[in-house]
């Protein structure tokens, strides 16, 4: 009996220690092929080359086109995210009646839920012809409308922690507001907002890992040429756009072609952990109550 | 706590004393404003979700039947279906399932009813945080490494589960502890005052009780492994597959991946044809959705009267 109670424990020990072995295998992944990259290219190539062109007979190996388009499409996804996003959640928390939440709720978690690939077809085969007829010049492969779209999906993310935020915000704190004779946008813009924002700024910076790390959306809308631009009519490619690229190809292993993806993987993955480490940092700090 | 109430006291009391009709009028327009920005957002977030489920049945509905649910790809778009990318789906989620429940359970009742505050928890924790926001084609760089090459297990069915597995274990882990921390403490107590073991009252009284709330977590996963492509494509899932898969080791592929393969090509046809697998993967992670929603509010209803 004894002995099946400290076995039951180490095994359930067993099952949380999974996710550090997974961390673990993305790290050792990660390194031993990028490791293997850098012998190949130098660092400052990676990192200062204006063009990435590993397919070519001439080949380049600098990053930049890449992470060019990935912050291209992440700014416009977060210029449309963030401010529909705060003010959702303002409305939601502080306006909606109860009735309204109970529908509104569902249908922001459905918009959540939706595969990213349907994104993708919505992005390429209705967004940009819609946008072509006011913008002329707009290429079928851009950054804006698959941008637009990327902001509309992780809308729901930004408005629901942001709410979750602003519900921290103590009632006396609003009371205290109220009793100043301030109204009802007042303490919510000069009391509730203020109060909540290291919890918003933990949902913006979230919502900015989620837009970098979106792959399927982008891949198929955004298109698929590194471009160092910072026109948003014209084709990017992104970081996750490439490795999918790369991967659809019956790339060999051990190949120099094989191994990019592994060093873009790198890239990525140091980005969203930088990111995502802040935001864990910052809810930890100020949201436990 | 003091200076933070009055701060903004102090700076704000002339303004909002002092009611002169323009600083009235200034505040109307906010408000104004702000019913304008809140509209425009619902009206953009609601409009696309709308607009997007139009626009799919519009294309994909007159594609949709029989001959397209069980066809293989073809070269022609009117004769392709969704039959082996649906078979790929099915047993990717059946294994899936079978690989992460036991073990994001496991790691759930081991974080709540076992661990003790230390820096191997704390490291846990930040870690399946970090896990939980890791862009999934990294899980499938992982994948590709770890199953397809390290184990030698090729680019199969199983590399493909066990990839997905990773990739909702998170999900699942977070959800099995929130509903098991909400079991109340004095269960437990009972429990051990009647002579039950830790193990016993796991098992009989916190399980039990948490069983709902980890169900919904768990179809939530489901749907998100349903629906995802990027982290199968990187471990080398192909994308022209005419067969079912009929063991562990089998290539294959899935549906949003014939979904994609199709949205990439130019002819019309094929758009159609995606649109009609759309149609079909849009039903399945709806009804998923619906039903794991469904469960919340019934369980949220039962936990309300409870605690009356």
């Amino acid at each position: 009996m004894k002995n099946k109670e400290a076995f039951l424990k180490y095994l359930f020990l067993a099952c949380a220690l999974v996710s550090i072995l997974t961390t673990g295998g993305i790290i050792y992944v990660l390194l031993f092929e990028t490791i293997a990259f850098f012998k190949e290219v130098s660092i400052i190539e990676f990192l200062t080359d204006k063009e990435w062109t590993p397919l070519f007979v001439n080949k380049h190996f600098g990053i930049a086109p890449l992470v060019c388009g990935t912050v291209l499409t992440s700014v416009i996804a977060l210029a449309v995210a963030l401010p529909m996003g705060l003010l959702v959640a303002v409305y939601l928390s502080e306006y909606a009646p109860a009735q309204i939440r109970r529908v509104l709720k569902p249908v922001f978690e459905i918009l959540a839920g939706i595969p990213t690939v349907v994104y993708g077809y919505f992005a390429l085969l209705f967004v940009t012809p819609l946008l072509q007829k006011f913008i002329p010049s707009l290429q079928g492969f851009n950054a804006l409308g698959p941008g637009i779209v990327l902001g509309v999906m992780i809308l729901p993310l930004v408005s629901s922690l942001s709410e979750d935020a602003l519900y921290s915000v103590p009632t006396s704190l609003k009371a205290a507001g109220y009793a100043l004779g301030a109204t009802k946008l007042q303490v919510c813009f000069s009391v509730v907002v203020p109060t909540a924002f290291p919890g918003i700024i933990a949902a913006f910076i979230l919502a900015m890992s989620r837009a970098i790390g979106e792959t399927m959306l982008l891949a198929i809308a955004a298109g698929q040429m590194p471009n160092l631009t910072l026109n948003p009519l014209e084709a990017v490619e992104t970081m996750t756009a490439y490795i999918v690229q790369i991967s659809l190809g019956d790339t060999p292993h051990g190949t120099i072609e094989y191994r990019t993806i592994f060093a873009v993987g790198t890239v990525l993955f140091l980005m969203t952990l930088v990111l995502n480490t802040i935001s864990y940092r910052i809810r930890e700090r100020f949201i436990r109550i | 706590m003091m200076t933070l109430l009055e701060a903004p006291i102090i700076e704000k009391k002339e303004s909002w004393m002092v009611t002169k009709p323009r600083r009235k009028a200034k505040l109307r327009l906010m408000e104004i404003l702000f019913a304008i920005g809140v509209s425009i957002s619902l009206f953009i977030g609601l409009g696309t979700l709308l607009a997007l489920i139009i626009d799919v049945c519009i294309d994909g509905l007159p594609r949709l039947n029989w001959q397209f649910l069980t066809s293989f790809p073809s070269r022609r778009p009117a004769e392709a279906g969704i039959l082996a990318a649906l078979g790929g789906s099915i047993g990717l989620i059946l294994i899936t399932i079978i690989v992460s429940v036991p073990i994001g359970v496991g790691a759930a009742i081991y974080l709540e009813e076992y661990s003790r505050k230390n820096k191997l928890t704390d490291l846990i924790e930040i870690n399946i945080a970090n896990l939980a926001g890791t862009p999934s084609i990294i899980y499938g760089l992982l994948g590709l490494g770890l199953f397809v090459r390290f184990f030698g297990l090729e680019r199969s069915l199983i590399s493909g589960a066990l990839t997905l597995s990773l990739l909702v274990l998170p999900i699942i882990i977070i959800a099995a502890r929130e509903s098991i921390r909400r079991v109340p403490q004095t269960i437990r107590e009972a429990s051990f005052a009647l002579g039950a073991t830790k193990w016993q009252t796991i098992r009989d009284h916190v399980l039990p009780m948490a069983f709902p709330g980890t169900l919904t977590g768990i179809i939530l996963a489901v749907s998100r492994a349903i629906g995802e492509t990027a982290p199968l494509i990187t471990m080398g899932a192909l994308t022209y597959v005419a067969f079912l898969p009929d063991s562990l080791k089998s290539p294959f592929t899935a549906l949003p991946i014939q979904i994609f393969n199709w949205v990439s090509r130019p002819q019309k046809g094929f758009h159609e044809n995606a649109a009609a697998g759309i149609v079909v993967l849009l039903l399945v992670t709806f009804l998923l959705n619906a039903f794991a929603l469904f469960l919340r509010d019934r369980l949220q209803k039962k936990s309300g009267i409870k605690s009356m």
